[in-house]
């Protein structure tokens, strides 16, 4: 919570006095901060650049705009496993002819998704151990940088599982494999090494992202980069655990 | 500037834009020369063969669409003018992603332009590359590396498209200057904003549609394919049991709010440039922001007015048919608001003005035969007919050209920092107005008469078909004259655009005279404020329309703010 509440300096509203219905009117909030004091007004600088809140924002708005897309890429995806699983015809003698048959899911992805539930859980303590107030203040007078050695530990931790579930998938795609179930053998198997694969792609970009976030622990000295950084990637990983759940519905009981 | 900065990426991009604009020009000539004189051999080349007219059709449709109609005025421009317009002091939020979306693109339109050097030459399925036959390496020449090309482009322009959307909309949600409300907004930006917001749900579903493409051609899938197949006459037996009907559902649900992307930043310069030069507000400024959002919004719920004949159910077509006539609404609301703000004002008839005149001219033109086409039961009819061809060339490519020109005489001041001739000007208008309407009308008239589309030669067609094809030979050769004009046209638009750049720089601030952030005095200065602020909403004039209040111009009475 910001200490000093500051008013915008332009009234956004074209009428002048709307809004004042005699009730009083809106408070004059709109989350900006008043800064530490003399020359250090964050309201004085351009729109975009007042303090982290603002760079954290626009990281978490373009990431959500770009989760969107993601999301419809798998609803496409999806959309197309439906239509397929419904489809049949009608052979030369007149018999229907269903080409589906559902693949079994493989026991390890009930596994894996505990994993990858216990991933987010691990990523999410190293996002709000980038947000602790007192380490903040401990970087801020020189006590070394306690925040960015707890979230290390905890992105690491991430990493090792996430890996770990990209593992199971292999050993996952492996079993279908010694059971002859391929890519090509059925419509249900397009679709099971499809959207498997297509999510451990999109996983893959998640771990190179914790990579990332790591090293820019280690490299950035501005503390807001770090936050973005740290914080971007978590809510990415979160999104991706997310989405396989519902995939993991999908396939173990929508086949 | 850096290759990161904003207007160095527009530039670039609208550079791509103008390669694939000429190159499909050129393309669409010898489309219409062959038509018109099917034994004529190309010099150097020879006869065309009707797999080489299939080609021709295919670059074109991809190149003007996607490299065109989507590149210049969404990336192009709205990396040029959308910063300065919202007042953002930085630029765009994510540069670095904007470039890496800007090379995606070139990288996407060298590969398809290499497509016709491949062996077998480029794709023959059109734009929309429906499956089977776009499945089927065997089902023609171009079918093979020529199609896997295109399916490599269209994969990498989707995602850079994705990735210049997330960047655009960040940009004009977080970087607003301050008292740039979204109600201040102008419709332009409105129009970027709504077309940047389908962009990432369209091309995120084309992208999987691509994806799906990919596996029935290499990977032995058959999502797209139906169990039993005859292609050039050989039967073949799939163990996949696909339909190609999904591919029309995934491709259109992306394609037709492809047009809307097309179109929509043209609307909204339109809107604001036909305010600036009559000298009045903007008819109904927020239903217009809300019609704009409308049209976004039922754009991705018409998709299936594209399949009428494609085997839908008929009560699906029902649906999509009312939704389609739904879309009209909020499209008649902006046209009325743009008849209603030139309504009984004197407007300067500028050359950007002209072009906004003709755009509004062509929207209707083009609009009016939507509905037509919209009817489940007249599309039985006219379905792959010119008909077809001559509704969105008049609606989207025309209109979105006009959309591009209007911009480019309108900014190009803010850009190069000198006026383009406005003699020039008048007379690419006026010529390019004339040459649009003898090319686009006349083809209503050859579709409703039975010209297919996609049809490489309409003489030496037996039967009682062909002699109705024969009979349109005349209006053939027409509009091929009036296409070869219509290029023709675009001289005087290079003779101005050489003679202008090649005189001295004359920095006049502001020469039209116009209210929205862009043309305030530092915008364009890299060295300039770098904190501006807006205070009022844009197009104030005074009822005399001599004064006018500039959105970067503080309110001295408090009655003046509205």
């Amino acid at each position: 919570m910001p200490a000093i509440f500051t008013p915008p300096k332009i009234d956004p509203r074209d009428k002048l006095g709307e809004g004042d219905n005699g009730s009083g009117r809106r408070p004059p909030t709109d989350k900006r901060t008043g800064g530490g004091g003399e020359g250090d007004n964050w309201n004085d600088r351009p729109a975009g650049s007042r303090g982290p809140r603002e760079r954290i924002a626009q990281s978490r708005i373009g990431l959500g705009f770009g989760l969107g897309g993601i999301f419809m890429f798998f609803v496409a995806m999806v959309s197309a496993f439906f239509a397929t699983k419904g489809n049949g015809h009608f052979d030369a003698h007149g018999e229907w002819v269903y080409a589906w048959m559902p693949t079994a899911v493989p026991r390890i992805l009930g596994l894996n998704t505990l994993i990858l539930l216990l991933s987010s859980a691990t990523a999410e303590m190293a996002r709000r151990s980038m947000f602790r107030e007192q380490d903040i203040m401990d970087e801020w007078i020189g006590l070394g940088r306690p925040t960015s050695r707890r979230a290390a530990i905890w992105l690491s931790a991430t990493l090792l599982l996430g890996l770990g579930f990209l593992a199971g998938q292999w050993v996952a795609w492996h079993e279908l494999a010694a059971q002859n179930i391929f890519f090509r053998s059925n419509p249900s198997s397009h679709f099971f090494y499809l959207i498997t694969v297509a999510h451990a792609v999109h996983l893959f970009v998640g771990l190179s992202a914790l990579v990332g976030a790591l090293v820019g622990l280690r490299a950035s000295r501005q503390f807001a980069t770090r936050q973005v950084l740290v914080d971007t990637t978590v809510w990415y990983w979160h999104a991706m655990g997310a989405l396989w759940i519902l995939l993991f519905i999908l396939l173990e009981f929508c086949q | 500037m850096k290759l990161t900065h904003h207007r160095s990426i527009g530039i670039a991009y609208l550079s791509v834009s103008a390669t694939a604009l000429v190159t499909g020009v050129l393309l669409s000539l010898l489309m219409r020369l062959h038509l018109a004189w099917p034994d004529w051999p190309l010099p150097l080349h020879g006869p065309v063969l009707p797999e080489e007219y299939l080609g021709l059709v295919t670059l074109h449709g991809t190149l003007m669409l996607f490299f065109v109609l989507t590149v210049a005025p969404l990336w192009g421009f709205g990396n040029l003018i959308l910063p300065a317009q919202i007042g953002s002091p930085t630029g765009m939020t994510f540069p670095r992603l904007n470039a890496a979306a800007f090379w995606t693109t070139a990288a996407a339109l060298i590969l398809l332009l290499a497509s016709p050097f491949v062996p077998g030459g480029s794709a023959i399925s059109g734009w929309t590359a429906y499956p089977p036959l776009s499945a089927l390496a065997s089902s023609g020449p171009g079918q093979s590396a020529g199609m896997d090309l295109w399916l490599g482009s269209i994969a990498l322009f989707a995602v850079a498209s994705c990735m210049g959307a997330v960047n655009m909309l960040t940009t004009i949600v977080c970087l607003r200057c301050d008292g740039m409300a979204w109600h201040r907004l102008p419709l332009t930006v409105w129009g970027w904003f709504t077309a940047a917001l389908l962009s990432v749900p369209a091309f995120a579903v084309l992208l999987a549609a691509l994806v799906l493409l990919f596996c029935d051609r290499h990977l032995h899938t058959g999502f797209f394919l139906p169990a039993t197949l005859a292609v050039n006459g050989i039967v073949t037996h799939n163990a996949a049991d696909g339909s190609p009907l999904l591919w029309l559902h995934l491709f259109w649900f992306f394609g037709h709010p492809e047009v809307y992307i097309a179109i929509l930043p043209g609307m909204g310069l339109t809107s604001m440039v036909l305010a600036n030069f009559a000298r009045r507000r903007v008819f109904a400024y927020r239903v217009l922001i809300a019609a704009t959002l409308l049209i976004g919004f039922l754009g991705i719920l018409v998709w299936g007015h594209h399949m009428f004949v494609a085997g839908l159910n008929p009560f699906a077509g029902s649906v999509f048919a009312i939704s389609t006539l739904a879309i009209a609404l909020p499209s008649s609301a902006e046209v009325l608001s743009w008849i209603a703000t030139v309504w009984g004002s004197r407007p300067r008839l500028t050359t950007p003005m002209l072009f906004a005149l003709g755009f509004v001219s062509l929207f209707i033109a083009g609009g009016l035969t939507g509905p037509i086409l919209a009817q489940p039961i007249l599309d039985q009819y006219l379905h792959n007919t010119f008909f077809v061809v001559a509704h969105f060339h008049l609606i989207m490519a025309m209109a979105g050209v006009f959309g591009l020109f209007m911009a480019l005489y309108y900014w190009f001041p803010l850009l190069r920092g000198r006026m383009l001739n406005e003699t020039l000007g008048r007379i690419h208008f006026f010529a390019t107005l004339l040459g649009a309407y003898a090319t686009f009308l006349p083809m209503h008239i050859t579709g409703l008469a039975g010209e297919p589309r996609h049809y490489a030669q309409l003489t030496g067609i037996p039967g009682p078909g062909g002699a109705l094809l024969a009979a349109t030979m005349p209006l053939q050769r027409h509009i091929t004259y009036a296409a070869l004009f219509l290029a023709a046209a675009q001289l005087p638009f290079v003779v101005n655009l050489w003679i202008t750049l090649r005189r001295p720089a004359i920095s006049a601030s502001n020469p039209w005279e116009a209210t929205t952030m862009e043309w305030a005095p530092d915008a364009f200065n890299p060295a300039g404020t770098d904190d501006p602020q807006t205070f009022v909403a844009p197009c104030q004039y005074s009822l005399d329309g001599r004064h006018f209040h500039p959105q970067w111009q503080p309110v001295t009475q408090p009655d003046q703010a509205e």
